[in-house]
């Protein structure tokens, strides 16, 4: 017998909100996280923008001990780490530091690499030859599973411990994996999210492969502009989402406030056949995720009300529309409402699908719709395609969504797709 | 340099990897690290890090090997402060 599967616990450390109650405020009201970064211009990159959390040593130190602070250079594990104690607590759930492990909870928390900064502090030290001067710490952060390892130890957790990664899919590929172990009885909660490093050593990549805006160096909080007709490129961000998944029955058991139910969702790939390459979705892998994790709902296309779109921002976003509406068989004026966070925060990256969907489930919650800025000049090829009004550029409010689709794609050719419903009690 | 000098040296280097408070607070040159301080073993060569840095000395792996009490490593820092 399937488990039902919902959330019970947010957390959120966002470029343009580091906590819930702030994250919320930010999205609501259409605020920027992106800055401009003396640092990237000095390194001659050529864009120069992007998305940082602000968390200062205070904050910092409300998560991690002074020990775990010593020699510590991961922004990707401390935002991961914020997060998911955040989401924890956040469900209402206790940290016992000295009893038994919780083992009906665990974690797959993903990341897209784990601390670039530390590496390359450790890179300097080896080519010196100084390997002993690497001390304890070098290991632990910058193995792939740093965030998870990090997670299971600062609350205890007793079941599966981990980290995927599938670049920009990460987020939401964890939510997924970790709502099919509740759902098969495997695990009753699952702490599941994603985080992203950022900074010259990130974000150099996309910088040389040109997908990021070279454009807005001067006006940063315009930079990001998903679906617009003068969308440039995405906008490299970072930071840490994390959702407390649960089963219906222990969340009943514990009468925890439910923000929304995980109805089902789809994971695929597009090989790298067809349209698709190493950076470009196969168009027919993505409806097929689609229309598969509808079928995995057990809901029909036309009840989705919202979609929590990818779209970063690049020429690909006109493709992802038309994806939507050949998998959904929607268009015009029948097509659900479709809005982008990346217009506020960047492209988040590994962590892009939690921090996405957390703002999703804040939506659902609290009846909003946040608005999807810097698209005021729609793309006209996304107007060819859809109705007008269906991309909201102010907030939205009252409305009672039921049903919201979130996908993330990724390098590789990777897609995921969650259906995520309002929870009837 | 004092023993009374050295000990407080090392419980200031030791302070922040100390798991049992109680055994920090009666520490002697009797102490064991890991038993009685208990500190994560793991966490020795960071201990041996900071004491490098602080005498300005360096500890070699048999050295290392030895150091399990508050004693052995006061040994051993004399020791290598005297070769210098």
């Amino acid at each position: 017998m399937n488990k039902q599967v919902v959330i019970t616990g947010l957390g959120v450390v966002s470029p343009n909100g580091v906590g819930l109650s702030a994250f919320t405020e930010a999205i609501r009201t259409g605020m920027s996280g992106i800055r401009f970064f003396p640092e990237l211009k000095d390194l001659n990159f050529s864009c120069c923008i992007g998305g940082m959390p602000e968390v200062d040593e205070t904050l910092k130190s409300a998560y991690l001990s002074p020990l775990q602070l010593k020699q510590f250079n991961s922004p990707g594990i401390l935002y991961g780490c914020m997060a998911g104690i955040d989401a924890w607590k956040d469900a209402g759930l206790m940290i016992d530091e000295t009893g038994e492990p919780d083992w009906d909870s665990g974690t797959i928390f993903g990341a897209g690499n784990s601390s670039v900064d530390k590496l390359r502090e450790s890179i300097y030290k080896l080519d010196a030859g100084q390997v002993r001067s690497l001390g304890s710490t070098a290991l632990i952060q910058t193995m792939a599973s740093g965030v998870s390892a990090y997670l299971g130890g600062l609350l205890g957790l007793g079941n599966q411990v981990t980290s995927n990664s599938s670049a920009c899919c990460t987020g939401t590929e964890a939510i997924l994996m970790g709502y099919e172990r509740i759902k098969y009885g495997k695990a009753k909660r699952m702490l599941v999210g994603g985080c992203s490093d950022h900074g010259p050593y990130v974000w150099g990549g996309f910088d040389a492969m040109r997908v990021i805006t070279y454009k807005h160096n001067d006006t940063p909080e315009l930079g990001s502009r998903p679906m617009s007709a003068t969308a440039s490129g995405f906008v490299p961000g970072s930071g840490a989402g994390a959702l407390l998944l649960e089963s219906l029955e222990s969340a009943t058991e514990r009468g925890a406030r439910i923000y929304g139910e995980i109805l089902g969702g789809a994971l695929n790939a597009g090989g790298q056949r067809g349209d698709g390459s190493m950076t470009a979705p196969n168009s027919e892998a993505v409806q097929r995720c689609i229309r598969s994790a509808v079928k995995d709902a057990g809901i029909r296309a036309e009840e989705i009300d919202l979609i929590n779109g990818h779209l970063t921002a690049t020429s690909k976003d006109t493709n992802e529309i038309r994806n939507w509406c050949e998998a959904l068989n929607r268009k015009g004026s029948d097509f659900p409402y479709v809005h982008s966070l990346k217009g506020m925060t960047g492209h988040c990256l590994a962590a892009a699908g939690a921090i996405e969907s957390v703002a999703a489930l804040l939506g659902l919650k609290h009846d909003f719709l946040f608005p999807s800025v810097n698209c005021e000049d729609l793309h006209p090829d996304i107007a060819s395609l859809i109705d007008e009004g269906k991309v909201p550029h102010h907030l939205i409010e009252n409305n009672k969504l039921q049903v919201i689709a979130k996908a993330s794609f990724g390098f590789g050719d990777v897609n995921a797709c969650i259906i995520f419903k309002r929870f009837a009690g | 340099m004092t023993n009374e000098e050295m000990m407080d040296k090392l419980r200031t280097i030791v302070k922040p990897y100390v798991k049992n408070e109680e055994g920090f607070a009666r520490m002697t040159e009797e102490s064991d690290l890991l038993k009685d301080l208990r500190i994560n073993s793991a966490n020795l060569v960071d201990v041996i890090l900071d004491i490098e840095n602080e005498f300005n000395i360096i500890i070699d792996n048999e050295s290392m090997e030895k150091m399990l009490t508050v004693r052995s490593a006061m040994d051993i820092i004399n020791t290598k402060l005297s070769e210098q």
